[in-house]
């Protein structure tokens, strides 16, 4: 590995002590001794051992589970059902205000996956569990079920959670997906000289750490319970069992920290409110551990995109409108995926500045195993698609594939879509970095851009946009509709969120005079005019009204719904 | 069911423990005797994180059972150290920042000793042999196979066995 | 019946931490009596290096040793709220709560330094190595261990600090979508060079080079870490990895390592990065995050190098033989590309 010092010199202080040595990891001896505490490294006296039952359909109404021969059979403690838990349904994004409660930690009157965890056995050994599961006698009426993300949105598609009837999650209690409006795309496509349109399939994906889910919980000392877990978020774990098992969160002692491997599949707190629970019924120390089957097909995987990408492109090569259409396949249950959709919101249109971007991205249930974060949650599989479809753009205008990126990329001062100033932007450094590396040959106007020139000015202003009110849930109807209105360029209508401010460096203390403090680099002066300016925003759409005086204030907040079915945050 | 008796030497000790027939080296080793350095990642004999050396041979010990290592002699990682004195090995994975999460590190440990003892000076081509049933998500193998390259390199000939 | 060989490249920025905001975290740092530090976290290390990143962070800021730090985490009844290790956000989000500390601790530290050595606190400086002293009179000077036994004995005072980093939660709009997301973002490009053979549809990748735009490297052996594992797992999902390898259809499930496919020792590629840094204006040191973005353009990188080699666009992933070869007869034969550049 090496480094470009000379790119972003003046940027930095290079004179740190200890940041930005390859110093040894401090966890590093207690890897190579087999001494790390995993959640599962910990002696207890007594302990127990919890399976669950899973559905073996798809999705079946729950007739009637009889668990009578698994009670007497050797070393059963105990059987816990739906009844047991005392909270039997959540969210895990309710911890903040965000999607409504819809998940059962043990399934009650009916199963919505293949693999939905029905009754909990917690016995004397694991094998005593295991062979008690077997004796468990569910009974089903299989259900229609539907797979495919496009197929559940169709009407009379079966309805996989009753939570939320049209089978999508829904935002602002208004939408059955998340829109962005940036410019008119449909007039950038009207100008474009090469159209390029595809679909995109994102497989679902494991996360496969090397360690399972799991944890252990155990009855301490002062009434309490502690609970060894492998959880990415260790008080979002706590949280979300505090909240399903009914516990103070005070009552709860997590220890993790030290985890085999996560990528985003520790967060869903999938064992330890039924471990913790069965510490409460028990009095004793019970272990609840994914088996590596388990954990492939019942683990929340990463969820499967399905995305269409419209470009219009103009003859030099410059993208002038790009549309995206996504579906990220939920499973069952919500999980996280409704926070991917708006995360992959922000993140759209890549890191390309376009004048005219549009998206509707769709969080869909289908009766498959709930998804899940993984490693570039919401970003990953458009990530696949948008450069795809960058290189059929550049083909399409005859373009190298390095110059195409250079052209449209972003640059400091450029406006995103989603309204906001782009700063610190190196997209073109890297590029030219990893061209000059390959040795693969770019022109040198190319090599001469910069992240930090040429952005801004025309390219910084936000284009009158049309918006519409098109997939109000329950009204399927809509989803083709026209615009209802266009919003005046240089409409803002959601307040800047303040500058972070810091604890500890605000107070009256004599200011520590040493602490290396990282200063953004400002140009002394304007810097001189760049020799070649990148194209300015091209051809937005004309301003239906001339810019509100104070563009910063929301000129309306009419139609702004605060985000509140999810912060419950009320429109105002 | 009724519990067997169990004796075997493990990591220079001797060690006993009750075992249900049917339990595997795996669960008698971290829950009957709290030797937590041999990993459970898959149970199927699929990941190696679990492997430990019975009688100087690599073995998962999630597919052995325990009472068939009476008498035998157990190395895990647990004991791969000399005292205070880390292992060349141990040296090395930590100089080459093989491991991240460190789950599968005791596995590769283990798997690249029983490598070593026996092939002291092996080719890159041998320590993927070696290392091929053991499963790291994290580092991409290759820092993993630069510290077993590099391990060999430098272990003097006396601390080879 | 032949190999072909194709080259691809892809560009890609990553926002760092949750993007809605909301997403606050907290430190507790303290001092022993003789001066070694604790700092408390309830944040995760799942492997990508968590505890060594504040320990840094806290040693550089605090302006001792990096030995004279240990960092605890994660027990919830020590370490104080954290929102987890995901979405990229634990070296920015945490990295600046562990500054927030630091400096209050520092301060502490500086004050009890001053009444020792009888000067003003501003007028001193800490040489990283256990000292302070005064500003351009290394002789007037105290060590670390001194000032804290000083405090803690004689004048009653605690080296201790709170630190929280919070970037509020921010409403996104419903009819466009606009929002304050992340405020920082990292960068990369990516070149793949594969061959393909057209009668197998077998993809091998022949080497991988890149440009990564991480803000302040913190520790470039644990970015590097992260780099190249994370350019693995690309490899294995652009290639290799699917539990359901017909989807929609959802049979076929993977039971385990033997049914779900990913790359092995023996199949790596060599790989070459190159680190810029533009440091994050309000990260910690300036620093992102490298965590999730590594694998993200390795994934279009093959599937462009794919088509480059036989003329075949395979826009569902995994990029399977099957997938290929289908590809490659829909076609009527491979169909070879414009070759581009050097070897890598
Ligand atoms: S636990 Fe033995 S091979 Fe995986
Ligand atoms: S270091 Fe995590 S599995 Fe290898």
């Amino acid at each position: 590995m090496e480094f470009r010092k000379d790119l972003f010199q003046n940027e930095r202080d290079d004179n740190l002590n200890v940041v930005g040595k390859g110093v040894q990891r401090q966890d590093m001896p207690g890897h190579v001794t087999g001494r790390s505490p995993f959640f599962d490294d910990h002696a207890f006296e007594g302990l127990l051992h919890l399976k669950v039952v899973r559905s073996p359909h798809h999705h079946a109404r729950i007739r009637r589970i009889d668990t009578s021969a698994a009670e007497r059979a050797p070393g059963v403690k105990r059987i816990l059902r739906g009844a047991d838990v005392p909270v039997n349904k959540n969210t895990l994004l309710s911890l903040i205000n965000f999607g409504k409660d819809d998940e059962p930690t043990l399934a009650v009157d009916k199963v919505r996956y293949k693999g939905e965890p029905i009754v909990a056995i917690i016995a004397e050994s694991e094998a005593q569990a295991l062979a008690a599961r077997a004796l468990v006698r569910v009974e089903y009426d299989p259900l229609p079920t539907v797979f495919d993300v496009e197929e559940a949105l169709k009407p009379g598609a079966p309805l996989v959670n009753d939570t939320y009837p049209g089978n999508t999650f829904e935002y602002h209690e208004k939408y059955d997906h998340q829109k962005l409006r940036f410019g008119d795309v449909e007039r950038g496509f009207s100008m474009a000289e090469f159209i390029v349109e595809d679909r995109y399939q994102m497989s679902p994906i494991e996360h496969a750490p090397t360690e399972t889910n799991g944890s252990i919980a155990a009855p301490e000392q002062n009434d309490r319970f502690v609970v060894h877990s492998c959880a990415q978020g260790l008080f979002f774990s706590l949280g979300t069992a505090a909240k399903i098992v009914n516990l103070d969160s005070n009552r709860l002692h997590f220890i993790g920290g030290t985890v085999g491997g996560g990528f985003g599949g520790k967060v869903d707190s999938l064992t330890e409110p039924l471990s913790i629970l069965g510490a409460m019924m028990t009095g004793r120390p019970v272990r609840y551990v994914l088996d590596r089957e388990e954990e492939m097909l019942y683990g929340s995987p990463r969820g499967a995109e399905r995305i269409y990408i419209k470009d219009g492109i103009a003859r030099d090569g410059r993208i002038l409108a790009r549309h995206i259409r996504s579906y990220f396949d939920a499973g069952a249950y919500t999980r996280l995926s409704s926070y991917a959709a708006i995360k992959c919101t922000a993140h759209l249109p890549g890191p390309y500045t376009i004048p005219n971007v549009a998206s509707d991205i769709y969080v869909v249930y289908t009766n498959r195993c709930p998804s899940t974060a993984m490693r570039g949650f919401g970003i990953t599989a458009v990530d696949f698609a948008l450069e795809v479809h960058m290189d059929k753009g550049a083909e399409a205008c005859g373009m190298d594939p390095m110059e195409f990126r250079i052209l449209n990329a972003y640059r400091d001062g450029d406006m995103k879509a989603h309204r906001r100033v782009a700063k610190n932007t190196a997209l073109i450094e890297c590029v030219q970095v990893a061209a000059e590396k390959a040795r693969w040959p770019i022109s040198e106007e190319a090599k001469r851009q910069s992240s930090l020139t040429g952005g801004g000015g025309a390219r910084a202003e936000i284009p009158a946009t049309p918006i519409d009110e098109n997939g109000r849930f329950g009204r399927p109807d809509t989803r083709n509709g026209r615009s209802t209105q266009t919003l005046p360029a240089g409409t803002m209508r959601i307040p800047m969120t303040k500058q972070p401010i810091m604890e500890g460096s605000t107070d009256n203390r004599a200011k520590p005079p040493a602490v290396p403090q990282y200063e953004p680099y400002r140009p002394a002066s304007a810097p001189p005019p760049p020799a070649y300016q990148p194209p300015p925003a091209p051809a937005p759409a004309p301003a239906a009204a001339p810019p509100p005086a104070a563009p910063a204030a929301p000129a309306s907040q009419h139609g702004a719904h605060r985000f509140s079915s999810i912060f419950g945050t009320r429109r105002r | 069911m009724a519990k067997v008796p169990v004796q075997f030497r493990l990591n220079g000790s001797d060690r006993a423990a009750f075992a249900d027939p049917a339990d595997n080296l795996l669960t008698v080793l971290r829950r009957g005797l709290n030797d937590f350095g041999p990993k459970y990642g898959c149970g199927q004999g699929t990941c190696g994180t679990c492997s430990v050396l019975i009688d100087g041979e690599l073995r998962l010990s999630c597919l052995t059972l325990a009472a068939a290592c009476e008498g035998a002699s157990i190395e895990t990682v647990s004991g791969m150290a000399d005292g205070p004195n880390l292992h060349p090995l141990q040296n090395a994975f930590m100089e080459h920042f093989a491991a991240q999460c460190g789950f599968c590190t005791p596995g590769m440990l283990t798997a690249a000793k029983a490598l070593l003892d026996r092939n002291p000076n092996p080719s890159r081509e041998e320590v993927i042999d070696a290392i091929a049933g053991n499963i790291c998500r994290c580092t991409g193998y290759e820092p993993i196979i630069q510290a077993i390259l590099s391990a060999a390199r430098g272990m003097p000939a006396q601390r080879r066995s | 019946m032949a190999r072909f060989r194709g080259r691809g490249m892809a560009s890609v920025n990553y926002p760092i931490g949750m993007n809605l905001g909301g997403d606050p975290s907290q430190a507790l740092i303290h001092s022993n009596p003789d001066g070694k530090f604790t700092v408390a976290l309830s944040a995760i290390d799942l492997g990508q290096g968590m505890k060594q990143v504040t320990r840094q962070v806290a040693a550089e800021t605090l302006g001792v040793p990096v030995e004279d730090v240990y960092v605890d985490t994660a027990d919830s009844d020590t370490g104080p709220h954290d929102m987890g290790s995901f979405a990229s956000r634990g070296t920015h989000r945490m990295g600046n709560a562990v500054i927030a500390a630091a400096r209050e601790a520092r301060g502490v530290l500086m004050e009890a330094a001053a009444e020792e050595l009888e000067v003003n606190a501003a007028d001193l400086v800490t040489d990283g190595k256990g000292n302070i002293h005064v500003k351009g009179a290394p002789s007037r000077s105290i060590t670390v261990r001194a000032t804290a036994q000083a405090a803690q004995f004689k004048q009653g005072k605690t080296i201790a600090g709170r630190g929280i980093f919070l970037i509020p939660l921010s409403s996104v709009d419903a009819e466009t979508g606009e929002m304050n997301p992340n405020t920082a973002f990292a960068h990369a490009c990516l070149v793949a060079d594969v061959e393909v053979d057209d009668e197998t549809g077998d993809v091998s990748v022949l080497g991988m080079s890149s440009a990564y735009e991480l803000g302040r490297v913190i520790n470039p052996k644990m970015v590097e870490q992260q780099l190249v594992g994370g350019a693995w797992m690309g490899i294995s999902h652009a290639l290799y990895e699917t539990p359901e390898p017909y989807y929609p259809n959802p049979d076929h499930g993977p039971r385990d390592f033997n049914e779900y496919l990913m790359p092995g020792p023996g199949d790596l590629a060599p790989y070459s990065i190159t680190i810029l840094e533009r440091p994050a204006p309000d990260g910690p040191f300036g620093g992102k995050g490298p965590g999730e973005m590594c694998a993200n353009p390795v994934l279009p990188a093959i599937a462009n190098a794919v088509y480059n080699a036989v003329g075949v666009r395979v826009n569902d992933l995994p990029i399977t033989p099957e997938k290929i070869l289908r590809g490659i007869k829909a076609n009527g034969g491979a169909k070879p590309q414009h070759r581009r550049g050097g070897a890598l």
